[in-house]
């Protein structure tokens, strides 16, 4: 026993040393992965405050080139305006409908919901965004974002009260993929990123007969509940065809540019419950779990 | 300023220094330079070894915090804060020249040359520890190892270039203090 105490008094640093980098792996190992990737919702608050104050500085310094990306936006909003379209007949007549649910049964799936971006990194392997808008300001996990342009951006993955973190569309890890389509021949693809360049995302899973050409378009396929059809992932850089499968990889050029995020939209699905129900409803009628 | 007020702001600067501006420049997808580690190197002689890792962990934590990505940094510091004590006691040149100045720099290393191997010796282990550590997490082992030494060599540039920029006075203090 007295052996066992003068081996720890001897070697206390070394042991202290060995506890503190197996916790850090630990750290590395546990909370690494997609799942946890915010390993504690305080600290997203605390750093979350942090990169506020900062972003109002940096925020003041891009205000120009915002302004511009503003007015542009504002432009197209005008042009898309009833009041520019005139009615020759004087049989029809322009009404303003108010009722969310109107009578020739379109409803509202989509609802886009503006956020500040503070924090955004594009040089990890995994990378992540923070936004100031959180739970209270109806923003939930699993949701699409997108940049101004309505350009892919990310996916919600973790709210706090006044803050949300976004996993960026670089991020290496296999947890997160966006289902692709080419919109020329409508074959899909899932899209993810290889760590190496920001900017240049992978498209995989798309079969060799497809007809791929570099600019053509690659847009979201609206087969998930994250983001609706059509939305611009990017345009083809290059095509390359991978030697042990039948398969491309064909590296797309993304149409957001992540390295100037400033403002983007998050996209609710308000409809996500009810699919979601129906494929476990269905899930259980078979017996699958 | 005491040595615990000195201490704090340097923490405090060193991860704004690193989170805001270093990880917002782009240089190169290779090259990622890292200068806050320079806090632990600057840690004074005298604190606990212990106490020297307990600190080195909560900086690395606390940047691992901003980053999203917890552990990476965190063990790379808790490394170099075991590991200085033994380069100390290698390099510094004459007995008892750690108890007569407060922290590493080059006047207690009694040169610039040994205070230079020491601090590129730090810094080699800090980044190689890091980036094993994320070549073991995300794969492809060359591209880490061509990270590891381009990076090496930029945060060594900035690293010069701080030092040369604040110069820190150090007292010469007598034994019989």
């Amino acid at each position: 026993m007295n052996n066992v105490l003068i081996f720890i008094r001897r070697y206390a640093h070394f042991l202290f040393f060995l506890c503190l980098q197996i916790f850090s792996i630990y750290l590395i190992v546990h909370y690494n992965k997609y799942h946890n990737a915010v390993f504690s919702s305080s600290m997203n608050q605390f750093t979350g405050a942090v990169n506020t104050q900062y972003n109002r500085i940096q925020e003041y310094l891009a205000l120009k080139k915002e302004n511009e990306k503003l007015a542009r936006a504002n432009e197209q909003l005008q042009n898309q305006q009833l009041r520019n379209f005139e009615n020759t007949d004087t049989v029809q007549r322009l009404v303003i409908d108010s009722v969310a649910l109107d009578t020739l049964g379109t409803r509202r799936k989509w609802m886009y919901l503006r956020a500040k971006v503070v924090s955004n990194s594009v040089a990890m392997q995994n990378n992540f965004i923070v936004l100031h808008r959180g739970s209270q300001q109806q923003l939930k996990e699993g949701m699409g974002v997108v940049d101004p342009g309505n350009g892919v951006v990310g996916k919600i993955i973790e709210v706090s009260d006044d803050y949300a973190v976004v996993i960026s569309l670089l991020s290496k890890t296999n947890d997160f993929k966006v289902s692709a389509k080419l919109k020329k021949g409508g074959e899909t693809g899932s899209i993810g990123w290889d760590g190496k360049e920001p900017n240049l995302l992978t498209l995989n899973d798309i079969r060799k007969s497809a007809d791929v050409k570099k600019g053509d378009t690659v847009l979201t396929s609206g087969q998930t509940t994250t983001f609706p059809f059509g939305l611009p992932i990017g345009t083809v850089e290059e095509v390359i065809p991978e030697k042990s499968t039948n398969n491309f990889k064909i590296m797309v050029r993304s149409s957001a540019n992540f390295y100037n995020l400033q403002y983007i939209n998050a996209i609710e699905n308000l409809e996500k419950d009810k699919i979601e129900g129906m494929l476990k409803k269905a899930e259980k009628k078979i017996g699958v779990n | 300023m005491s040595v615990l007020v000195k201490n704090i702001t340097r923490f405090i600067l060193f991860i704004l220094v690193q989170y805001f501006v270093l990880d917002q420049v782009h240089l190169h997808r290779l090259v990622t330079p890292y200068v806050y580690f320079l806090f632990v190197i600057w840690m004074p002689f005298s604190t606990n070894r212990s106490i020297q890792m307990l600190i080195a962990f909560a900086l690395g934590f606390t940047l691992d915090s901003f980053r999203h990505q917890p552990g990476f940094h965190t063990a790379a510091c808790v490394m170099i804060a075991y590991l200085r004590p033994f380069l100390v006691k290698l390099l510094i040149p004459q007995e008892g020249a750690d108890s007569n100045y407060d922290e590493p720099s080059p006047k207690s290393f009694g040169g610039i040359f040994p205070y230079f191997i020491f601090i590129s010796i730090l810094t080699i282990i800090h980044h190689g520890w890091l980036f094993l550590l994320e070549a073991w997490q995300f794969g492809n082992i060359w591209y880490f190892l061509v990270k590891t030494l381009l990076s090496t060599a930029v945060s060594l540039l900035m690293i010069i270039i701080a030092e040369l920029l604040f110069v820190r006075k150090q007292k010469f203090r007598t034994n019989t203090v």
